[in-house]
């Protein structure tokens, strides 16, 4: 390899690049950046005032929300912003020293992938479909490093096998669409690689991953700045990975950096309103269900229009009239800055990180009546075969699964995606009909009924989505969205339902005016409340909610999450929570069933399964989650499975996990485990756990 | 694949048994009996005598459903009858004028598809500049000149600038090529303009939609000549819709060459079609039909063939 010695003669690792920082020249100094986008309803002040600096071998966070401008300060720092729409008006980007607002379009490009190299969000799409993956590495090597083609396949060989891919060689005549995305963003990384940059820009890398993929890919990230020296900024709105794996955090917040320092600084007595904010709403693996999230009131603002001062003034709890001023960015303690004007007094003003005890828990209930039974429930899905084709193949996406909800419990299902979780959602629901097995609501099997009476049950069962986008009728308004259910179940006089659109409403923490606005007109986080006011419409007693927070920002999130609780307690709802973020499940549930390939792993109460986890398998997704603190984070250890779910369509032998599992015996090749019970309430398919 | 083009090709089998049977029995509901037409234009008188002894003459006095089992067994020996009134074989009749059809498509696709592709490359790279806007009203125009008008403007110029016109007859293009294009190309232009302006209008659109792509910008993220970001990333991806428009339009060409055909005096499938429906000719209605419907199937193969040389991620299986 062409790199320089190996990783501990450099002195890059945490520490080292903190001592590092007063040594070296930065690779990268951002200064009072601003970019513009020209849009038909006016500017958008995307990115205002933004500085920083990365020194090399230093893996710099930027945390932020969505709309909050770091992909944009990333972008604007490879030139790679729209051209019609993006303009930088001010500011400096020192790579090196050099200035690249100056250079022209030519002397860009040759920066482009050879100095500066950048990853994007979705594996998926990265990639040019109709190209080999071989011919996608090699191509800046070619281009930038005046290779020849074979020196070019020798690189592309070493690059993949860097990156932890197997039989590198045959890989290069591959196509992007048959790797899987864990594959693809290790080729990502392989061509952001390829030429030996200085700094290595990744745009939210890991989001479109499963948590164990994440881990890996970061793993290596991590491992290959320190060995290769190279700088790497990662923009994230996962502040775990933030505190897993940055040196450095830039929280940025509505276009401009309210908060950076190191991360153990920034992590362990944050200065800014919102950065604690921040930290206090995202649900913890290693806090428990009795806390509340303590959450950010109202939503990020509409940069067409920002709030005059400080940006988050209208959501700050300790709001003065002095923040009509904006707040000056300055250094705080040594290598900490904020920019507000109350951070001297904001730790005795703010007591609140020690989050409200959520005084009436609900514990799991053994004696409590079961809501939905599953009992060897079984869906498969035949692929391929035709009229002419061979016999089809049977992907088993939920196999054998049994499971009981009990009323007025939060059943947490968690699992990496493919896994069958949200096929046992649509099980449940009776939107797929079992392959086999019995599902029982309320004592009766629904795969047994009839259209009416499926219809009758149906106003019993609910589902809340994921995608607040795309769930909800574009050309309905919200009142008749909400509306409808009622309408369809004739549950109430027609002139009767515009009052309980209304009182749905302000149940779900909006406002009664808002029945005559359209989806597009309200948040994110709005929408999926008008997506559980639409399930209330019709008193169900089960909520199907199937990746019903993912698609949130965090402190939206939280609000969600509050709004979920609470109607549970009111209402006295049972949830089938499935989710992949173990964390929120984790809060929310008071029992959590673990699923991996199409069958359940380990079921138990939420304290017990995450204090005591006893399947390997959950095990291992426990470990590769992240916390979002530095100190515990530096102190776990780092168990990382290797290895990916298998196809669904060729599940191994026996226990489906043994070809990840550390503690695989030929055993549990043989046959698939049952489940057993281990304590009270506690359930694993494991012979060795 | 080879196995899967044999399998596509025996598709063609029920979906050609459907067309026969539509075609069949939808003729024979339409108004007008071919053997009075007939007897009219031969100047015999129109009795009822002479009009049941041509009825029996042509095999038109069997009950229906004997007609139909006479015509599909034919079918299977792929036998498409004779023509009602020339009283030459169908096949024949089709197979002196298909050459001449294919042709004038093959050649206005070539036309198209050599005018299209660069230019809506350009419009999509030059977007929104004079260039693109320039392309776009020619395309335009493309859209709006019906065929048959070009093509007149086309046999006017050919008068007025070099005093000459193409020689009217068909000869093949293996026996004496120059003068098979020279006849042949003016038609294929007039056609050729309006496919193009279609081509031109689907490339630009596919390949802006393709340049937001997030590949591109990873292309550009690794610092490829913006040349190659169009050639190599954009272009492959941009011509996947663009084969689908092509190949309709192809299809379309076969039985859509009518009025080009007049207006170039050309022997063609169009003319003959127009020839068969006016004098109710049901059997070489019948061929003609099951002609073009062969066409679709076979140019969708096609289609379906370039898609997946194109792109890697559709499997022939």
């Amino acid at each position: 390899m062409q790199y320089g010695p190996a990783g501990d003669a450099l002195p890059l690792g945490r520490d080292g690049a903190g001592a590092g920082r007063e040594s070296a020249a930065p690779v990268l100094e951002i200064e009072n950046l601003h970019v513009h986008f020209k849009t038909s309803h006016g500017t958008v002040r995307a990115v205002e005032g933004v500085t920083y600096k990365v020194y090399p071998g230093e893996m710099v966070a930027i945390v932020g929300e969505s709309g909050s401008g770091k992909s944009v300060s990333a972008l604007a720092v490879m030139r790679l912003l729209p051209p019609q729409s993006a303009r930088i008006v001010e500011g400096s980007i020192r790579f090196e020293g050099t200035s690249l607002l100056d250079l022209d379009s030519e002397s860009m490009r040759q920066v482009r992938g050879r100095s500066i190299s950048m990853i994007f969000q979705e594996p998926m799409t990265s990639l040019n479909p109709v190209l080999t993956i071989g011919l996608q590495i090699k191509e800046p090597l070619l281009i930038h490093m005046g290779m020849t083609e074979a020196e070019a396949t020798e690189r592309a060989i070493e690059l993949l096998t860097l990156v932890g891919i197997t039989d590198p060689a045959n890989r290069l005549a591959q196509y992007p669409h048959q790797l899987s995305g864990g594959m693809r963003q290790r080729v990502m990384i392989a061509i952001g690689l390829a030429c030996n940059p200085k700094l290595l820009i990744a745009d939210e890398p890991t989001t479109a991953l499963d948590v164990t993929i994440q881990a890996q890919i970061l793993e290596l990230m991590k491992d290959l700045s320190r060995r290769l020296g190279i700088a790497v900024i990662i923009i994230t709105h996962n502040l775990g990975i933030v505190a897993r794996y940055a040196d450095r955090v830039n929280v940025m917040y509505a276009a401009r950096i309210v908060e950076s320092g190191t991360a153990e600084r920034v992590f362990g007595r944050p200065l800014h309103p919102y950065a604690r904010g921040l930290l206090a709403a995202v649900p913890r693996l290693d806090r428990g269900r009795a806390t509340k999230l303590a959450t950010i009131d109202g939503a990020p603002p509409n940069l067409l229009d920002p709030p005059t001062g400080c940006r988050f003034r209208p959501r700050c709890r300790y709001a003065i009239d002095a923040c009509t001023e904006v707040p000056a960015y300055r250094e705080i303690e040594p290598d900490h800055f904020a920019a507000c004007h109350r951070t001297p007094e904001i730790e005795t003003l703010d007591g609140g990180l020690t989050a409200a005890v959520n005084a009436d828990v609900a514990h799991a209930d053994a004696t409590a009546m079961a809501m939905l039974d599953l009992r060897g429930a079984s869906k498969f899905f035949p692929v391929g075969g035709g009229l002419f084709g061979g016999a089809a193949k049977l992907v088993r996406a939920v196999n054998d699964v049994s499971l009981t909800v009990r009323k007025g419990e939060t059943l947490g299902l968690v699992g990496e995606s493919g896994c069958g979780k949200s096929t046992l959602g649509r099980l449940v629901l009776r939107l797929e009909d079992p392959t086999a097995g019995e599902i029982l609501f309320d004592g009766v099997d629904l795969a047994r009924m009839n259209r009416r009476d499926m219809i009758a049950i149906r106003r019993k069962m609910q589902v809340i989505f994921q995608d607040p986008y795309s769930s909800l009728n574009p050309r309905m308004t919200v009142g008749e969205i909400i509306g409808e259910p009622m309408y369809v179940h004739s549950i109430l006089p027609k002139d009767k339902i515009n009052d309980r659109v209304a009182e749905l409403l302000q149940l779900v923490g909006l406002y009664p005016y808002m029945a005559l606005r359209y989806p597009h007109e309200l948040s994110g986080g709005q929408r999926q409340r008008v997506g559980i006011a639409r399930a209330l419409a019709v008193n169900p007693e089960v909520i199907v909610c199937d990746e019903a927070v993912s698609a949130l920002d965090v402190s939206i999130q939280g609000q969600v999450i509050n709004l979920l609780e609470d109607l549970q307690h009111k209402l006295g709802l049972t949830y089938l929570f499935i989710a992949h973020d173990l964390a929120v499940v984790r809060h929310i549930s008071t029992r959590v069933a673990v699923m991996y390939l199409g069958r359940i792993v380990e079921l138990a109460e939420s304290s017990e399964l995450f204090a005591n986890p006893k399947h390997p398998y959950t095990q291992a997704l426990l470990a590769a989650a992240p916390i979002p603190d530095p100190v515990i984070e530096r102190s776990r250890p780092r168990k990382i499975i290797t290895g990916e779910l298998p196809s669904p369509l060729n599940p191994p032998s026996g226990c489906v996990f043994h070809p990840r599992c550390p503690l695989a015996t030929d055993e549990c090749k043989k046959a698939v485990p049952a489940q057993r019970a281990i304590g009270t309430d506690h359930l694993v398919a494991c012979i060795h756990a | 694949m080879l196995g899967y083009i044999v399998r596509r090709l025996l598709m063609v089998i029920p979906t050609l048994i459907g067309v026969a049977v539509a075609v069949f029995f939808l003729i024979r509901v339409m108004p007008g009996d071919p053997v009075v037409v007939k007897l009219r234009a031969d100047g015999a008188a129109v009795t009822e005598e002479t009009i049941q002894a041509e009825r029996k003459r042509l095999g038109l006095d069997k009950p229906l459903m004997v007609q139909f089992t006479d015509y599909m067994i034919g079918l299977t020996r792929l036998d498409l009858g004779k023509s009602l009134w020339t009283g030459e074989s169908v096949a024949n009749e089709i197979a002196i004028r298909f050459p001449v059809t294919l042709q004038v498509a093959i050649m206005a696709t070539l036309i198209a598809v050599l005018i299209a592709v660069p230019l809506g490359t350009l419009c999509a790279v030059y977007r929104d500049t004079w260039i693109d806007n320039l392309i776009r009203v020619l395309a335009v125009s493309g859209l709006a000149i019906p065929g048959f008008w070009l093509g007149m403007l086309i046999i006017l110029a050919l008068l007025y600038f070099f005093n000459w016109l193409p020689k009217i007859g068909y000869v093949s293009i293996f026996e004496d090529p120059v003068a098979n294009l020279s006849a042949l190309f003016w038609p294929a232009l007039s056609v050729g303009y309006r496919y193009a302006a279609v081509v031109t209008r689907m490339m630009r659109s596919a390949l802006l939609e393709v340049m937001r792509e997030d590949y591109i910008r990873t292309a550009r993220a690794k610092g490829v000549y913006e040349s190659l970001v169009t050639r190599r990333h954009g272009l492959r991806n941009a011509l996947l819709p663009v084969v689908t428009v092509v190949g309709l339009e192809f299809a379309f060409l076969i039985g859509g060459l009518v009025v080009t055909e007049q207006v170039f005096n050309l022997n063609g499938i169009g003319k003959l079609f127009v020839d068969a429906t006016a004098r109710g000719d049901f059997t070489l209605i019948q061929g003609l039909v099951l002609l073009i419907a062969t066409v679709f199937v076979v140019v969708n193969l096609l289609v379906d063939l370039l898609y997946a040389a194109l792109d890697p991620r559709i499997r022939l299986t």
